[in-house]
């Protein structure tokens, strides 16, 4: 808050007049053009909560389908009380300062060891995470250079993983499950961390799981470190990898 | 319409230092063999379809043959003998047939020698031949459809992406975009599948944001594609993606069911896949072969070392790979108007002058390579979610793709980095290159960048540089460049990477009836 001490606890959109509730939006309907295909997209609007809306602009796309430019008031109001911001526990760091962060901390790179575990040979996730093409714009973990990136690939064994990670002096290890049956992924997880807790006891590195059935809240169940779901990037990985890391250097 | 007034000798040299730089490289494909040339080659001879049964699902016949040949007799001797010569010792009428005694155990594969050698080596030609011949069909018919239907009104041509995972939607949505202008449509392949060490089979409907490159597939969208061509009055072209651990398969693929352009990069997979780099210039010489043979155009994919390294400070590593692709593409038989050389307008658009430089840039990569069909990449790393800056961004790269005559332009997305997507997306990125063509599309007449100005001091100082570095890939050799890093900050170690297991030193007795039809252009 800017000096604001006027924040309003209640607030509406804002176009020109404080409180106008003025919003614009675009969106494509399969009708063909025409008024009734405008009508139609003025009572979406209003059931959107665009009240009163103007369609300004449509034209169509083929024959089929018209493309709408809606403005108008929302008559909804948001309560700043009831907004719930989930806290990630790292802060999200540029992959220059990932790459400062580990140098500082570690004096060397930071190895991670990547796998996809069990029976699972979709290696889509995982690629995403570790491959320098990465994922939804941003680069892989291979594009760090401080990060030196070993990737197992599909259907490896627990016991190959475990001493693959101990070969290699891994810091953190990330398996990644996509396509499951019922809950495999827990099970393969599971036995996973066991495996790591069996061999190395409190020198194991960092466990992270990834994949799109798992939700983040497992973690303490699945004996991992960190768990990430659906639509996870490479940079909330390095980022989280970076503070795990220097959290555990704090804990020594 | 030289505007730079680049020094013929430097270009000269450029060109050899590229030559040279590729020579070894060159020499380590034609003595090598891939698991995945040699499954190509069954492909050209006509085994199709997958074994079902298998308990890793379908496992195509192809790859179940080639594992068995490799495990009885290796593949040093090439695939062909031993297959042919089994197919007569046990009498069977097919190759599928084959396979599937193949997959039965009911086969031993052994090298035959003399006559038997001989029997098989024919067998061999005249099966391969025959595949051949039907790419070549297609290559006339593709003439003869370009007659029919025409080429697009104008350059640069209009290149559209779909890729929604599911073969059937994507047929209506690449009719859609064709509708509306598109005179390219690729379909963009699922996340992973350059990875796969075969080629899927059949239709498919389950892609991760992309749709799966299958035979079936290529044979579904050129036949809807035919249609669209009909109906609007030019040859819609279509492309995929020979790229990969089946790069050579799926040149094959493509040019059996009449594909026009394929991504073919000479580097690529070893540094954004981590594919190893001998099997990667072993397939890709195989497969430009066959692109050569097709009619088909590559398009090369420069524009990635853009995402990952700066545009401004790499911008001579693009004309380095252009011209090591051109010298490969050369050398595997494909012409000038076949090389779809890539780059890109990737500049942080907050740089001063940012513009100046794509044009500088542009220009060189079309002064460099006159009769190359040039493929512009719009930007995507300065792509924010910011839909319409997106919007803005989008209409001066059309418009330094018409400044700079660009041959081929990837339509921009303003929800590049947001969303695969939506039918308006595409709807307003092709109005945007509409304005642009019809508002500029005959500025380039005008254009004159000033002879000691930002433009021609820029090209200058990219290809000086550019020479730089060929001199210093060429002394270390292209592999170990390649290993220290140089192109799009990637290490990667000739001996590493993903499929070196699959290559093969060719023993002195190798034979492969389709790369002997290649190369002498042989149709029988």
């Amino acid at each position: 808050m800017t000096g604001d001490t006027t924040t309003a606890r209640h607030v509406r959109p804002y176009g020109d007049t404080k409180g106008d509730g003025m919003v614009q939006t675009s969106f494509t309907l399969p009708v063909p053009h025409g008024p009734r295909a405008e009508g139609a997209a003025l009572l979406l609007a209003g059931k959107m909560g665009i009240d009163p809306a103007m369609v300004v602009h449509s034209h169509a796309i083929g024959p089929d389908f018209t493309f709408f430019v809606v403005y108008g008031s929302v008559r909804h109001v948001v309560d700043l009380d009831e907004v719930e911001v989930i806290e990630r526990e790292y802060p999200l760091l540029p992959p220059g300062e990932v790459n400062s962060a580990v140098k500082k901390l570690l004096r060397r790179k930071l190895v991670v060891v990547g796998a996809c575990i069990g029976t699972d040979a979709h290696t889509v996730g995982i690629d995403a995470i570790l491959n320098i093409k990465g994922f939804a714009g941003e680069k892989g973990l291979e594009y760090y250079r401080e990060l030196r990136v070993v990737n197992l690939g599909a259907q490896v064994t627990v016991p190959d993983l475990v001493k693959r990670a101990r070969a290699e002096k891994a810091d953190a290890v990330l398996v990644s499950q996509v396509v499951t049956q019922r809950d495999a992924h827990i099970l393969n997880t599971q036995e996973m961390s066991a495996a790591f807790r069996e061999a190395m006891g409190q020198r194991r590195p960092l466990l992270v799981a990834g994949g799109p059935r798992f939700d983040p809240r497992m973690a303490a169940e699945l004996g991992v470190d960190r768990v990430f779901s659906r639509g996870t990037t490479p940079g909330e990985v390095a980022s989280y990898l970076t503070h795990a890391i220097s959290q555990r250097k704090e804990a020594v | 319409m030289a505007l730079l007034d680049l020094d013929p000798a430097v270009v000269a040299t450029a060109r050899r230092l590229a030559a040279e730089a590729a020579a070894p490289v060159i020499g380590i494909a034609r003595s090598h063999t891939t698991v995945s040339v040699e499954r190509a080659t069954l492909r050209l001879a006509g085994i199709t379809g997958a074994d079902s049964t298998h308990r890793a699902s379908d496992v195509p016949w192809v790859n179940r043959v080639v594992d068995t040949v490799a495990a009885h007799c290796g593949l040093e001797h090439g695939v062909c003998l031993p297959v042919f010569d089994a197919l007569r010792r046990h009498d069977l009428t097919s190759l599928t047939e084959l396979a599937e005694a193949t997959a039965a155990g009911q086969v031993t594969y052994a090298l035959p020698t003399g006559r038997d050698a001989t029997r098989a080596a024919k067998a061999a030609r005249t099966a391969i031949a025959k595949g051949l011949r039907t790419v070549d069909r297609n290559r006339a018919q593709r003439d003869k459809l370009v007659e029919r239907h025409g080429d697009p009104a104008r350059r640069p041509w209009i290149y559209l992406i779909v890729a929604t995972g599911d073969i059937d939607e994507d047929v209506v949505q690449a009719a859609n975009a064709a509708r509306a202008g598109a005179d390219i449509i690729a379909v963009i392949r699922s996340t992973g599948q350059s990875l796969l060490d075969y080629v899927p089979e059949g239709a498919t409907h389950h892609g991760f944001a992309g749709t799966y490159a299958t035979q079936e597939n290529f044979r579904i969208m050129r036949a809807a594609m035919d249609d669209v061509s009909k109906e609007v009055g030019r040859y819609i072209r279509l492309t995929n993606y020979a790229s990969g651990l089946c790069m050579p398969e799926i040149a094959v693929l493509a040019g059996l069911q009449r594909l026009d352009m394929m991504l073919n990069d000479s580097m690529y997979g070893i540094l954004f896949r981590d594919i190893n780099p001998i099997r990667t210039f072993v397939d890709q010489r195989f497969s430009r072969q066959v692109h050569a043979r097709a009619g088909i155009i590559i398009n090369t994919g420069e524009d990635n070392y853009l995402t990952t390294d700066d545009a401004v400070d790499a911008a001579h590593t693009v004309t380095v790979s252009q011209l090591l692709n051109e010298h490969f593409a050369h050398e595997a038989g494909l012409p000038d108007h076949l090389l779809g050389l890539g780059h890109a307008f990737e500049i942080n658009p907050k740089l001063p002058d940012s513009f100046r430089l794509e044009l500088a840039h542009a220009l060189l990569a079309r002064e460099l390579f006159p009769d190359a069909p040039l493929k512009w990449m719009p930007p995507t790393k300065h792509m924010t979610g910011d839909v319409f800056n997106g919007y803005l961004l989008d209409g001066f790269f059309n418009l330094a793709g018409v400044l700079t005559g660009q041959s081929i332009l990837l339509v921009g997305m303003m929800t590049e980095a947001v969303a695969t997507p939506f039918l308006s997306d595409r709807d307003l990125a092709l109005a945007n290159v509409r304005y642009v063509l019809d508002a500029a599309g005959g500025l380039a007449e005008d254009f004159r960048p000033a002879p000691d100005g930002l433009i021609v001091k820029r090209a200058h100082q990219v290809l000086g540089e550019a020479v730089d570095l060929l001199e210093r890939v060429k002394a270390d050799g292209l592999l170990n460049a390649i290993a220290e890093g140089t192109f799009g900050l990637m290490k990667r170690p000739a001996d590493q990477g993903k499929g070196a297991d699959g290559v093969i030193a060719k023993a002195d007795d190798y034979t492969n009836p389709a790369v002997d039809l290649l190369e002498e252009g042989a149709t029988r």
